[in-house]
C-alpha cells in the first residue's frame, strides 16, 4: 500500500505511541541516547492513566519516594520535557503500518488535522482497557450507572463529579478497593465489594481500606444481573463454589444506584494485531524478546500493552528497556542475538514475559502465579537459578533478575516455576 | 473490657496476622507478628491510626476542572471526615504548582499534587 501523499508527513527516528509512564519514559531514554523522537497521546494532558490516581504508592522503586500518581507523571513529563522530546496530546493513533523494517510509518489525527509520521522504530505503549460488564457476564437492565473503575475515576478525580450515592463493586482488587476508598471519602455509601475468588485480590494494604469503612467484602460471590429503570436500582448477587459454579439458591440483591465494575485490565494491542504482531493469550500483549522487540522487527512494546503491571515502577523500566532496543535497533538494522532461549511456564506460573531471551544481557523476568502460595522458591532448574519468596499472590507480579551467563546455561529453553521452598 | 483486633500486618510484604489484645483501651498483648517493626505498627493502629488523605478540590481557570490535593503528613483516622468536609468547601484558582501547600487545617498542610 502506498503512503498517502496529500496529508502532511513527519520524519523520526522513533514514533512512541502513549503518553503514559511506559511512553514517557521510553521517550526520555530514547532522546537520552542520541535518537529523535516524536511521542503521541490522544488524551488532552500527558501521564496516561496517572493524573486520576490521586492516592500514594507511586515510585517507591523509580524514584525511592512515595508518590501519587500525578506527581509520578509529572517527574517523568518534566524530564522528558526537559530532555526535549517532542510530543503532541490530542493526537490519536489510527493505524501503524510496516512498509519494511527502518520504515514504518504511524497515521494519527490531531486538532490541526490528519499527520503521517515516518520512523525507523516504534514504541508501543498505548495502555491497557478494562473489562466491561457484559465480558463478566452481568445481564438485565441497559441502565445508567454502570462504570467501568477507570470511568469512574475519570469522573471524580478529574472531572470532580461523583458517579453515584449508593455503590456496590465488582472486583477486589487494587483498583476496585482504592475506588472503595475514594468513594467512601467522598461521602458515597459503598455497601458491597463483590469478588469471585475465595480471596481478596489487592494488596493487604489496601484490603484494610475495608475495614477502615466498614465496607463489606463478598468473597466467592458474583454479580450476575443488574436492574432499574433509567438508573440502576439493584443488583443481584449469587454465592459461587470452589469451581466458581453459583451456588442455587444463594442469590440476594442489594439496592445501589450505581455498580463500578473492576474485573482487570486486558492490553490495547489491537493495532499491533491489524499488522500481524503474534499474541501471547496467557499475558494478552505480545510476544516479545528480551529488548520487548515484538514479533515485526522494529515494533517495540511496554508497560500495560506488554502484560498487566500492578507497579508503575516496572512500567518505567520496560519504557527505557524498549527505548534501549529502538537505539540498538536503528543503529545495527535489527536486534541481534547469537540464539534464542525460550521461556516456558512451569507449575503455577500463569504467564511470564519476555518470551525469548539472548543470554547476552541481564535482564528481568516478570511473571505472574496462578494461585496464591507462602514459602515457595521460583526456580528455573536449567539455569540452577532459585528465588526464594514468602508469599507469592496472583495480584502482586513478581520480577526476578536473570544474569546473561545464567541463561546462557539453558540450551533452548528454560521453565520458570514457582514451588514450594 | 477484654477486646481482641485482627488485622494483616502491612509493613512488609511478609503480611504477618498479627492480634492485639486490648484491656480498657490499653494493649496488654500482640501475637503473631515476626518483628518488631511489625508489632509496632500494629500497636499505633489500634491505639491511633492514622493515613494518608488524598482528595480533588475545583479550580478556576486551570486546565482540568479539579486539581488532586493530599495532607502532607498522616491524619488520625477519627478526624478524616471532618478533614473531608473541609476539603469539600475549598475552592482554588489556577494557577497552582505542583506540591504547592494550598490550605491548612489544623496544622495540617495540603499540599497540590497535580499543577492546574
Ligand atoms: C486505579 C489504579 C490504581 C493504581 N495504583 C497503583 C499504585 O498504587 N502504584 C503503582 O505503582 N501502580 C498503580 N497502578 C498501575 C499503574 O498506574 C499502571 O501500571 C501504569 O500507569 C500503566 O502505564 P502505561 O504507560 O502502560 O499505560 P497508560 O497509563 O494507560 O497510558 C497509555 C496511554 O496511551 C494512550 N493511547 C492509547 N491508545 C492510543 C492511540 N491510539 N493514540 C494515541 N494515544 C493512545 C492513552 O491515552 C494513555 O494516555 C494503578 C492503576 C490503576 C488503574
Ligand atoms: S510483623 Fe514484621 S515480618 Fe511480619 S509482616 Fe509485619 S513487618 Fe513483616
Amino acid at each position: 500500500m502506498e503512503p498517502m501523499p496529500q496529508i502532511p508527513m513527519l520524519s523520526y527516528d522513533v514514533v512512541v505511541i502513549g503518553g503514559g509512564p511506559a511512553g514517557m519514559a521510553a521517550a526520555a531514554k530514547a532522546k537520552e541516547l542520541g535518537l529523535n523522537v516524536l511521542l503521541l497521546d490522544e488524551n488532552d494532558y500527558l501521564g496516561g492513566i496517572l493524573p486520576q490516581c490521586i492516592h500514594p504508592g507511586f515510585g517507591i522503586h523509580y524514584f525511592k519516594e512515595e508518590l501519587t500518581g500525578p506527581e509520578f507523571a509529572a517527574r517523568l513529563a518534566k524530564r522528558m520535557i526537559e530532555n526535549g522530546v517532542e510530543y503532541r496530546t490530542s493526537a490519536r493513533v489510527l493505524e501503524i503500518r510496516n512498509y519494511s523494517d527502518l520504515e514504518k510509518v504511524v497515521i494519527f489525527t490531531s486538532p490541526s488535522g490528519v499527520y503521517q509520521v515516518w520512523a525507523k522504530a516504534i514504541i508501543y505503549a498505548a495502555g491497557a482497557r478494562e473489562r466491561h460488564a457484559f465480558e463478566i457476564g452481568i445481564v438485565g437492565d441497559r441502565v445508567a450507572g454502570i462504570y467501568t473503575a477507570g470511568e469512574a475515576q475519570t469522573l471524580m478525580d478529574i472531572y470532580g463529579v461523583l458517579p453515584g450515592k449508593e455503590i456496590v463493586i465488582v472486583g477486589s482488587g487494587d483498583v476496585g478497593l482504592i475506588m472503595a476508598r475514594r468513594f467512601a471519602l467522598e461521602g458515597a455509601k459503598v455497601k458491597a465489594v463483590v469478588e469471585l475468588m475465595p480471596y481478596p485480590g489487592g494488596l493487604a494494604r489496601n484490603v484494610m481500606i475495608l475495614r477502615d469503612f466498614n465496607i463489606p467484602l463478598y468473597l466467592g460471590h458474583r454479580v450476575v444481573e443488574v436492574r432499574g429503570k433509567g438508573r440502576v436500582q439493584r443488583v443481584k448477587i449469587v454465592k459461587v463454589d470452589e469451581n466458581l459454579n453459583e451456588v442455587p439458591g444463594s442469590e440476594f440483591w442489594i439496592e445501589a444506584d450505581t455498580l463500578v465494575i473492576s474485573a482487570g485490565l486486558i492490553p490495547s494491542v489491537k493495532k499491533l494485531k491489524k499488522i500481524g504482531v503474534e499474541i501471547d493469550p496467557s499475558t494478552g500483549g505480545p510476544v516479545v524478546n528480551d529488548r520487548l522487540e515484538t514479533s515485526v522487527p522494529g515494533i517495540f512494546v511496554a508497560g500495560n500493552s506488554l502484560l498487566i503491571n500492578d507497579l508503575v515502577d516496572y512500567v518505567a523500566e520496560q519504557g527505557e528497556l524498549a527505548a534501549e532496543g529502538a537505539k540498538e535497533f536503528i543503529e545495527k538494522g535489527g536486534i541481534e542475538s547469537r540464539k534464542w532461549v525460550k521461556v516456558e511456564k512451569g507449575a503455577n506460573v500463569r504467564l511470564v514475559a519476555p518470551h525469548y531471551l539472548s543470554g547476552d544481557r541481564d535482564l528481568y523476568l516478570y511473571l505472574r502465579v496462578s494461585r496464591p502460595m507462602e514459602n515457595v522458591e521460583v526456580r528455573i532448574p536449567e539455569t540452577g537459578k532459585k528465588v526464594r519468596l514468602p508469599v507469592v499472590k496472583p495480584a502482586e507480579m513478581v520480577r526476578v533478575k536473570l544474569r546473561a551467563e545464567e541463561i546462557r546455561k539453558a540450551q533452548e529453553r528454560l521453565t520458570v516455576e514457582v514451588v514450594g521452598a | 473490657m477484654r477486646k481482641t483486633y485482627c488485622f494483616t500486618c502491612i509493613v512488609c510484604p511478609l503480611g504477618c496476622a498479627i492480634e492485639v489484645e486490648l484491656e480498657d483501651g490499653k494493649v496488654v498483648g500482640v501475637t503473631g507478628h515476626t518483628c518488631p517493626r511489625g508489632e509496632e505498627w500494629a500497636i499505633q493502629e489500634v491505639t491511633n491510626p492514622k493515613r494518608i488523605v488524598m482528595s480533588v478540590v475545583p479550580v478556576e481557570g486551570g486546565a482540568l476542572p479539579t486539581v488532586s490535593v493530599r495532607t502532607a503528613e498522616p491524619v488520625p483516622k477519627e478526624k478524616i471526615a471532618e478533614l473531608m468536609k473541609f476539603l469539600t468547601g475549598l475552592r482554588l484558582k489556577a494557577p497552582i504548582k505542583i506540591g504547592q501547600v494550598v490550605a491548612e487545617w489544623e496544622g495540617i498542610k495540603i499540599v497540590a499534587t497535580r499543577g492546574a
